[in-house]
Protein backbone atom coordinates (compact mmCIF):
# COMPACT_ATOMS: atom_id res chain seq x y z
CA UNK A 1 0.00 0.00 0.00
CA UNK A 2 1.34 3.34 -1.04
CA UNK A 3 0.84 6.24 0.75
CA UNK A 4 1.04 9.59 -0.82
CA UNK A 5 0.75 13.17 0.88
CA UNK A 6 -0.43 15.98 -1.33
CA UNK A 7 0.64 19.30 0.59
CA UNK A 8 -1.22 22.04 -0.11
CA UNK A 9 -3.53 24.35 2.46
CA UNK A 10 -6.46 23.61 0.52
CA UNK A 11 -6.64 25.96 -2.39
CA UNK A 12 -8.35 24.62 -5.52
CA UNK A 13 -5.17 23.61 -7.38
CA UNK A 14 -4.27 21.09 -4.05
CA UNK A 15 -7.78 20.00 -4.61
CA UNK A 16 -6.99 18.74 -8.37
CA UNK A 17 -3.61 17.36 -7.63
CA UNK A 18 -5.15 15.50 -4.96
CA UNK A 19 -7.84 13.98 -7.71
CA UNK A 20 -5.13 13.30 -10.48
CA UNK A 21 -3.18 11.33 -7.98
CA UNK A 22 -6.29 8.86 -7.14
CA UNK A 23 -7.39 9.25 -11.00
CA UNK A 24 -3.28 8.31 -11.61
CA UNK A 25 -3.35 5.28 -9.48
CA UNK A 26 -6.76 4.15 -10.02
CA UNK A 27 -5.53 3.74 -13.91
CA UNK A 28 -2.56 1.38 -12.95
CA UNK A 29 -4.49 -0.57 -10.55
CA UNK A 30 -2.28 0.47 -7.19
CA UNK A 31 -4.06 0.54 -4.16
CA UNK A 32 -2.80 4.06 -2.81
CA UNK A 33 -4.18 6.44 0.39
CA UNK A 34 -4.00 9.89 -0.18
CA UNK A 35 -3.72 12.06 2.89
CA UNK A 36 -3.88 15.63 2.58
CA UNK A 37 -1.54 17.74 4.72
CA UNK A 38 -2.86 21.34 5.05
CA UNK A 39 -1.46 22.95 8.08
CA UNK A 40 1.37 25.18 7.03
CA UNK A 41 3.76 24.48 9.38
CA UNK A 42 3.41 20.64 8.46
CA UNK A 43 3.86 21.78 5.03
CA UNK A 44 7.04 23.79 5.57
CA UNK A 45 8.41 21.24 8.00
CA UNK A 46 7.87 18.57 4.64
CA UNK A 47 10.22 21.04 2.77
CA UNK A 48 7.60 22.41 0.13
CA UNK A 49 7.62 25.87 -0.27
CA UNK A 50 5.51 26.14 -3.41
CA UNK A 51 1.75 24.09 -3.42
CA UNK A 52 0.75 21.90 -4.29
CA UNK A 53 3.67 19.35 -3.01
CA UNK A 54 3.76 15.95 -4.04
CA UNK A 55 5.64 12.91 -1.44
CA UNK A 56 5.24 8.99 -1.95
CA UNK A 57 5.41 6.34 0.63
CA UNK A 58 7.48 10.15 2.32
CA UNK A 59 10.07 10.82 -0.70
CA UNK A 60 8.97 14.00 -2.18
CA UNK A 61 8.66 14.19 -5.65
CA UNK A 62 7.52 17.68 -6.67
CA UNK A 63 6.66 20.89 -5.58
CA UNK A 64 4.65 24.28 -7.15
CA UNK A 65 1.62 23.93 -9.89
CA UNK A 66 -0.19 20.74 -11.30
CA UNK A 67 1.66 17.62 -11.66
CA UNK A 68 2.68 15.96 -14.91
CA UNK A 69 -0.05 13.52 -15.73
CA UNK A 70 2.41 10.82 -17.28
CA UNK A 71 4.89 11.72 -14.64
CA UNK A 72 2.51 11.17 -11.98
CA UNK A 73 1.86 7.59 -13.03
CA UNK A 74 5.89 7.18 -13.55
CA UNK A 75 6.23 8.32 -9.84
CA UNK A 76 3.64 6.42 -8.43
CA UNK A 77 4.85 2.93 -10.99
CA UNK A 78 8.24 3.15 -9.24
CA UNK B 1 -3.46 26.04 -32.07
CA UNK B 2 -1.82 23.46 -35.02
CA UNK B 3 -5.23 23.01 -36.99
CA UNK B 4 -4.27 26.00 -39.52
CA UNK B 5 -2.34 24.50 -41.83
CA UNK B 6 -2.46 21.29 -43.44
CA UNK B 7 -0.64 17.88 -44.50
CA UNK B 8 3.18 19.18 -44.64
CA UNK B 9 2.58 20.46 -41.26
CA UNK B 10 1.97 17.51 -39.66
CA UNK B 11 5.47 15.54 -40.95
CA UNK B 12 7.32 18.62 -38.70
CA UNK B 13 8.26 17.45 -35.25
CA UNK B 14 6.24 18.13 -32.56
CA UNK B 15 8.34 21.65 -30.93
CA UNK B 16 7.94 22.78 -35.08
CA UNK B 17 4.85 22.51 -34.73
CA UNK B 18 4.72 24.20 -31.68
CA UNK B 19 7.00 26.74 -32.42
CA UNK B 20 5.05 27.72 -35.51
CA UNK B 21 1.53 27.51 -33.97
CA UNK B 22 2.81 30.55 -31.06
CA UNK B 23 4.30 32.16 -34.43
CA UNK B 24 1.17 32.16 -36.33
CA UNK B 25 -1.23 32.68 -33.03
CA UNK B 26 1.25 36.31 -32.12
CA UNK B 27 0.89 37.31 -35.71
CA UNK B 28 -3.06 36.67 -35.95
CA UNK B 29 -2.74 38.74 -32.30
CA UNK B 30 -1.26 41.58 -33.63
CA UNK B 31 -3.70 42.12 -36.65
CA UNK B 32 -6.46 42.04 -34.68
CA UNK B 33 -5.28 44.32 -32.03
CA UNK B 34 -4.67 46.79 -34.83
CA UNK B 35 -8.07 46.73 -35.82
CA UNK B 36 -10.04 47.22 -32.51
CA UNK B 37 -10.97 50.46 -32.48
CA UNK B 38 -12.71 50.00 -35.87
CA UNK B 39 -14.70 47.09 -34.70
CA UNK B 40 -15.48 48.83 -30.92
CA UNK B 41 -16.58 51.77 -33.42
CA UNK B 42 -18.90 48.96 -35.73
CA UNK B 43 -20.54 47.16 -33.02
CA UNK B 44 -21.37 50.84 -31.15
CA UNK B 45 -23.24 52.08 -34.58
CA UNK B 46 -25.10 48.98 -34.87
CA UNK B 47 -26.90 49.41 -31.33
CA UNK B 48 -29.61 51.96 -31.76
CA UNK B 49 -27.91 54.71 -29.67
CA UNK B 50 -26.60 58.14 -30.24
CA UNK B 51 -22.91 57.85 -30.49
CA UNK B 52 -22.16 61.05 -28.42
CA UNK B 53 -24.74 60.48 -25.67
CA UNK B 54 -23.80 59.04 -22.27
CA UNK B 55 -24.73 55.88 -23.31
CA UNK B 56 -22.79 55.76 -26.58
CA UNK B 57 -19.61 56.83 -24.41
CA UNK B 58 -20.24 54.57 -21.85
CA UNK B 59 -20.37 51.67 -24.49
CA UNK B 60 -17.90 52.54 -26.95
CA UNK B 61 -15.40 52.68 -24.00
CA UNK B 62 -16.70 49.27 -22.55
CA UNK B 63 -16.26 47.43 -26.21
CA UNK B 64 -12.77 48.94 -26.78
CA UNK B 65 -11.62 48.23 -23.53
CA UNK B 66 -12.56 44.32 -22.85
CA UNK B 67 -11.31 42.96 -26.10
CA UNK B 68 -8.54 45.28 -25.71
CA UNK B 69 -7.19 44.27 -22.05
CA UNK B 70 -8.22 40.55 -22.78
CA UNK B 71 -6.21 40.63 -25.97
CA UNK B 72 -3.01 41.86 -23.74
CA UNK B 73 -3.38 39.95 -21.21
CA UNK B 74 -3.33 36.63 -23.21
CA UNK B 75 -0.19 37.37 -24.84
CA UNK B 76 1.59 38.63 -22.03
CA UNK B 77 0.29 36.09 -19.14
CA UNK B 78 1.50 33.27 -22.04
CA UNK B 79 4.72 35.02 -22.16
CA UNK B 80 5.31 35.67 -18.53
CA UNK B 81 4.12 31.91 -18.08
CA UNK B 82 6.70 30.55 -20.39
CA UNK B 83 9.61 32.94 -18.33
CA UNK B 84 8.77 31.74 -14.99
CA UNK B 85 9.06 27.85 -16.52
CA UNK B 86 12.63 28.86 -16.25
CA UNK B 87 11.91 29.54 -12.57
CA UNK B 88 11.32 28.05 -9.39
CA UNK B 89 11.03 28.85 -5.60
CA UNK B 90 13.90 26.00 -4.76
CA UNK B 91 16.06 27.73 -7.07
CA UNK B 92 15.43 31.25 -6.02
CA UNK B 93 16.29 30.53 -2.91
CA UNK B 94 19.32 28.83 -3.38
CA UNK B 95 20.07 31.95 -5.71
CA UNK B 96 19.03 34.44 -2.28
CA UNK B 97 20.71 31.93 0.73
CA UNK B 98 23.72 33.87 1.94
CA UNK B 99 22.93 36.62 0.18
CA UNK B 100 24.37 40.32 1.55
CA UNK B 101 21.69 43.04 2.53
CA UNK B 102 21.65 45.33 -0.15
CA UNK B 103 22.41 43.78 -3.08
CA UNK B 104 20.16 40.79 -1.66
CA UNK B 105 17.09 42.76 -1.49
CA UNK B 106 17.45 44.07 -5.60
CA UNK B 107 18.01 40.80 -6.24
CA UNK B 108 14.99 39.29 -4.37
CA UNK B 109 12.76 41.98 -5.56
CA UNK B 110 13.70 41.24 -9.28
CA UNK B 111 12.90 37.48 -9.00
CA UNK B 112 9.96 38.31 -7.00
CA UNK B 113 8.46 39.01 -10.25
CA UNK B 114 9.93 36.01 -12.63
CA UNK B 115 9.42 32.90 -9.81
CA UNK B 116 6.47 31.64 -9.97
CA UNK B 117 4.25 32.38 -6.63
CA UNK B 118 0.83 31.79 -5.58
CA UNK B 119 -0.46 34.23 -2.27
CA UNK B 120 -1.67 30.83 -0.58
CA UNK B 121 2.32 29.15 -0.36
CA UNK B 122 3.23 32.52 1.03
CA UNK B 123 4.13 30.51 4.54
CA UNK B 124 5.91 28.05 3.15
CA UNK B 125 8.25 29.77 1.45
CA UNK B 126 8.39 32.03 3.99
CA UNK B 127 9.83 29.17 6.18
CA UNK B 128 11.48 27.74 3.68
CA UNK B 129 13.80 31.12 2.46
CA UNK B 130 14.23 31.51 6.42
CA UNK B 131 15.30 28.17 7.66
CA UNK B 132 17.86 28.38 4.29
CA UNK B 133 19.25 31.45 5.45
CA UNK B 134 17.81 33.72 2.99
CA UNK B 135 18.32 37.03 5.34
CA UNK B 136 14.79 38.31 7.07
CA UNK B 137 14.76 41.11 4.87
CA UNK B 138 15.66 39.79 1.89
CA UNK B 139 12.73 37.51 1.97
CA UNK B 140 10.44 40.35 2.52
CA UNK B 141 11.76 41.88 -0.55
CA UNK B 142 11.20 38.78 -2.20
CA UNK B 143 7.21 38.45 -0.95
CA UNK B 144 6.60 42.61 -1.09
CA UNK B 145 7.42 42.22 -5.09
CA UNK B 146 5.44 39.10 -5.75
CA UNK B 147 1.96 40.13 -5.57
CA UNK B 148 2.55 43.74 -6.11
CA UNK B 149 4.48 44.01 -9.43
CA UNK B 150 2.70 41.50 -10.93
CA UNK B 151 1.76 40.90 -14.81
CA UNK B 152 -1.90 41.77 -14.61
CA UNK B 153 -1.15 45.10 -12.95
CA UNK B 154 1.06 46.28 -15.86
CA UNK B 155 -1.05 45.24 -18.68
CA UNK B 156 -3.78 46.51 -17.40
CA UNK B 157 -1.78 49.90 -16.43
CA UNK B 158 -0.40 49.71 -19.81
CA UNK B 159 -3.97 49.09 -21.76
CA UNK B 160 -6.26 51.15 -19.86
CA UNK B 161 -3.54 54.26 -18.69
CA UNK B 162 -0.62 54.69 -20.86
CA UNK B 163 2.84 52.95 -20.84
CA UNK B 164 4.32 55.95 -18.82
CA UNK B 165 2.58 55.06 -15.90
CA UNK B 166 2.83 50.81 -16.33
CA UNK B 167 6.84 51.47 -16.19
CA UNK B 168 7.07 54.16 -13.37
CA UNK B 169 4.64 51.64 -11.35
CA UNK B 170 7.01 48.54 -12.29
CA UNK B 171 10.01 50.72 -11.02
CA UNK B 172 8.77 52.11 -7.61
CA UNK B 173 6.93 48.82 -7.03
CA UNK B 174 10.39 47.16 -7.19
CA UNK B 175 11.73 50.50 -5.16
CA UNK B 176 9.32 49.56 -2.73
CA UNK B 177 10.11 46.12 -1.88
CA UNK B 178 14.26 46.61 -2.10
CA UNK B 179 13.70 49.32 0.12
CA UNK B 180 10.82 48.34 2.52
CA UNK B 181 12.84 44.62 2.78
CA UNK B 182 16.41 46.72 3.35
CA UNK B 183 14.67 48.57 6.58
CA UNK B 184 13.32 45.63 7.62
CA UNK B 185 16.85 44.05 7.48
CA UNK B 186 18.96 46.69 9.41
CA UNK B 187 16.06 46.81 12.02
CA UNK B 188 17.15 43.10 12.96
CA UNK B 189 13.83 41.61 13.88
CA UNK B 190 14.83 38.21 13.59
CA UNK B 191 13.66 37.95 17.65
CA UNK B 192 10.29 38.67 16.13
CA UNK B 193 9.45 35.52 14.52
CA UNK B 194 6.79 32.88 16.05
CA UNK B 195 8.96 30.74 18.23
CA UNK B 196 8.23 27.44 15.71
CA UNK B 197 9.75 29.19 13.13
CA UNK B 198 13.11 30.22 14.83
CA UNK B 199 13.56 26.41 16.06
CA UNK B 200 13.53 25.10 12.44
CA UNK B 201 16.11 27.86 11.42
CA UNK B 202 18.65 25.31 10.71
CA UNK B 203 16.37 21.79 10.15
CA UNK B 204 14.12 20.88 7.08
CA UNK B 205 15.74 20.90 4.00
CA UNK B 206 14.02 20.84 0.87
CA UNK B 207 15.38 18.15 -1.77
CA UNK B 208 16.40 19.68 -5.27
CA UNK B 209 13.94 19.77 -7.36
CA UNK B 210 15.24 20.00 -10.56
CA UNK B 211 11.79 19.78 -12.58
CA UNK B 212 12.19 23.44 -14.04
CA UNK B 213 16.06 22.38 -16.02
CA UNK B 214 14.83 19.68 -17.74
CA UNK B 215 11.75 20.92 -19.19
CA UNK B 216 11.15 20.96 -22.79
CA UNK B 217 9.92 24.28 -24.90
CA UNK B 218 6.99 22.19 -25.70
CA UNK B 219 6.54 21.81 -21.92
CA UNK B 220 7.03 25.89 -21.04
CA UNK B 221 4.63 26.57 -24.11
CA UNK B 222 1.97 24.16 -22.25
CA UNK B 223 2.91 26.15 -18.81
CA UNK B 224 2.10 29.28 -20.63
CA UNK B 225 -1.24 28.21 -21.89
CA UNK B 226 -1.57 26.60 -18.61
CA UNK B 227 -0.92 30.52 -16.94
CA UNK B 228 -3.32 31.99 -19.30
CA UNK B 229 -6.01 29.40 -18.27
CA UNK B 230 -5.97 30.35 -14.40
CA UNK B 231 -5.60 33.64 -14.81
CA UNK B 232 -8.63 33.85 -16.84
CA UNK B 233 -10.63 31.65 -14.29
CA UNK B 234 -9.25 34.05 -12.02
CA UNK B 235 -9.70 37.52 -13.42
CA UNK B 236 -12.10 37.66 -15.89
CA UNK B 237 -15.39 38.75 -13.93
CA UNK B 238 -13.73 41.15 -12.11
CA UNK B 239 -11.80 42.54 -15.35
CA UNK B 240 -15.65 42.65 -16.84
CA UNK B 241 -17.25 43.91 -13.83
CA UNK B 242 -14.47 46.98 -13.40
CA UNK B 243 -14.24 47.97 -17.05
CA UNK B 244 -18.35 48.31 -17.02
CA UNK B 245 -17.81 50.56 -13.89
CA UNK B 246 -15.45 52.33 -15.36
CA UNK B 247 -17.72 52.61 -18.73
CA UNK B 248 -20.56 54.03 -16.56
CA UNK B 249 -18.48 56.65 -14.37
CA UNK B 250 -16.53 57.51 -17.53
CA UNK B 251 -20.13 57.87 -19.59
CA UNK B 252 -22.12 59.49 -16.38
CA UNK B 253 -19.77 61.42 -13.29
CA UNK B 254 -19.48 64.78 -14.71
CA UNK B 255 -15.83 66.09 -15.43
CA UNK B 256 -13.59 67.09 -12.30
CA UNK B 257 -16.28 65.71 -9.96
CA UNK B 258 -13.06 63.80 -8.37
CA UNK B 259 -11.09 66.61 -8.56
CA UNK B 260 -11.75 68.01 -5.03
CA UNK B 261 -11.81 65.05 -3.11
CA UNK B 262 -9.03 62.82 -4.51
CA UNK B 263 -6.91 65.56 -6.82
CA UNK B 264 -3.42 66.59 -6.06
CA UNK B 265 -4.16 69.50 -4.24
CA UNK B 266 -5.86 67.18 -1.66
CA UNK B 267 -2.44 66.18 0.60
CA UNK B 268 -4.66 64.11 2.68
CA UNK B 269 -5.83 61.76 -0.06
CA UNK B 270 -3.06 60.07 -0.06
CA UNK B 271 -2.93 58.37 3.48
CA UNK B 272 -6.54 58.25 3.09
CA UNK B 273 -6.29 55.96 -0.28
CA UNK B 274 -3.37 53.84 1.59
CA UNK B 275 -5.70 53.26 4.96
CA UNK B 276 -8.78 52.58 2.19
CA UNK B 277 -7.25 50.16 0.76
CA UNK B 278 -5.59 47.56 3.04
CA UNK B 279 -8.89 46.18 4.51
CA UNK B 280 -9.90 45.60 0.64
CA UNK B 281 -8.68 42.64 -1.32
CA UNK B 282 -8.96 42.35 -4.47
CA UNK B 283 -6.22 41.14 -7.16
CA UNK B 284 -4.91 44.36 -9.88
CA UNK B 285 -7.61 43.40 -12.59
CA UNK B 286 -10.76 44.41 -9.94
CA UNK B 287 -8.96 47.76 -9.78
CA UNK B 288 -7.54 49.04 -12.41
CA UNK B 289 -10.13 49.84 -14.38
CA UNK B 290 -11.63 51.42 -11.94
CA UNK B 291 -8.17 53.88 -11.86
CA UNK B 292 -8.48 54.27 -14.86
CA UNK B 293 -12.03 56.01 -14.96
CA UNK B 294 -11.51 57.74 -12.05
CA UNK B 295 -8.00 59.44 -13.14
CA UNK B 296 -10.01 60.32 -16.45
CA UNK B 297 -12.13 62.68 -14.10
CA UNK B 298 -9.45 64.49 -12.76
CA UNK B 299 -8.50 62.27 -9.73
CA UNK B 300 -4.91 62.24 -9.19
CA UNK B 301 -2.52 59.58 -10.42
CA UNK B 302 -0.19 59.60 -6.90
CA UNK B 303 -3.28 59.39 -4.87
CA UNK B 304 -5.39 56.87 -7.52
CA UNK B 305 -2.20 54.45 -7.70
CA UNK B 306 -1.30 54.76 -4.06
CA UNK B 307 -5.06 53.28 -3.13
CA UNK B 308 -4.17 50.70 -5.89
CA UNK B 309 -0.49 49.22 -4.11
CA UNK B 310 -2.59 49.39 -0.76
CA UNK B 311 -5.00 47.51 -1.87
CA UNK B 312 -2.75 44.54 -3.76
CA UNK B 313 0.12 44.57 -1.13
CA UNK B 314 -1.11 45.54 2.02
CA UNK B 315 -4.36 43.33 2.41
CA UNK B 316 -5.65 41.69 6.02
CA UNK B 317 -6.30 38.35 4.56
CA UNK B 318 -2.83 38.42 3.94
CA UNK B 319 -1.82 39.75 7.12
CA UNK B 320 -3.92 36.84 8.93
CA UNK B 321 -1.65 34.14 6.73
CA UNK B 322 1.69 35.62 8.08
CA UNK B 323 0.39 36.32 11.42
CA UNK B 324 0.95 32.32 11.53
CA UNK B 325 4.98 32.87 11.09
CA UNK B 326 5.46 36.40 12.10
CA UNK B 327 4.28 38.21 15.55
CA UNK B 328 1.99 41.23 15.53
CA UNK B 329 4.64 43.61 16.45
CA UNK B 330 6.23 42.14 13.30
CA UNK B 331 3.37 43.00 11.39
CA UNK B 332 3.07 46.16 12.40
CA UNK B 333 5.86 47.21 11.48
CA UNK B 334 5.31 45.82 8.16
CA UNK B 335 2.65 47.41 7.79
CA UNK B 336 4.10 50.77 8.61
CA UNK B 337 7.36 50.01 6.59
CA UNK B 338 5.58 49.41 3.42
CA UNK B 339 2.43 51.85 3.99
CA UNK B 340 5.12 54.77 4.38
CA UNK B 341 6.85 53.45 0.62
CA UNK B 342 3.64 53.63 -0.59
CA UNK B 343 2.87 57.62 0.59
CA UNK B 344 5.96 58.37 -0.85
CA UNK B 345 5.08 57.11 -3.96
CA UNK B 346 2.08 58.80 -3.86
CA UNK B 347 3.16 62.05 -3.08
CA UNK B 348 5.82 61.98 -5.32
CA UNK B 349 3.72 60.74 -8.08
CA UNK B 350 1.19 63.99 -7.59
CA UNK B 351 4.32 65.81 -7.92
CA UNK B 352 5.40 64.67 -11.06
CA UNK B 353 2.50 64.16 -13.13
Amino acid sequence: MTTVKVYGPGCKRCETTAQMVRDAAASLGLEVEVEKVTDPKSIAMAGVMSTPGISIDGKLVHAGGLPDKNKLEDWLSA
Amino acid sequence: MSDHVSRPFHSLPDPWRWHIGVALFVTLWWMLYRQLSPIAEWIVAAIPVDRHSHTGEALAFFFYDVPKVMMLLTLIVFAMGVVRSYFSAEKTRSLLSGRREGIGNVFAAGLGVLTPFCSCSAVPLFIGFVSAGVPLGVTFSFLIAAPMVNEVALVLLFGLVGWQVALTYLAFGLGIAIAAGFVIGQLHLEGWLQDWVRDIHSGASAPDMPECEGRRMVDRYRLGIEAVREIFGKVWKWILLGIAMGALIHGYVPENLMASIMGAEAWWSVPAAVVLGIPMYTNAAGVIPIVEALLGKGAALGTVLAFMMSVIALSLPEMIILKQVLTYRLIAVFICVVGSGILAVGFLFNLIF
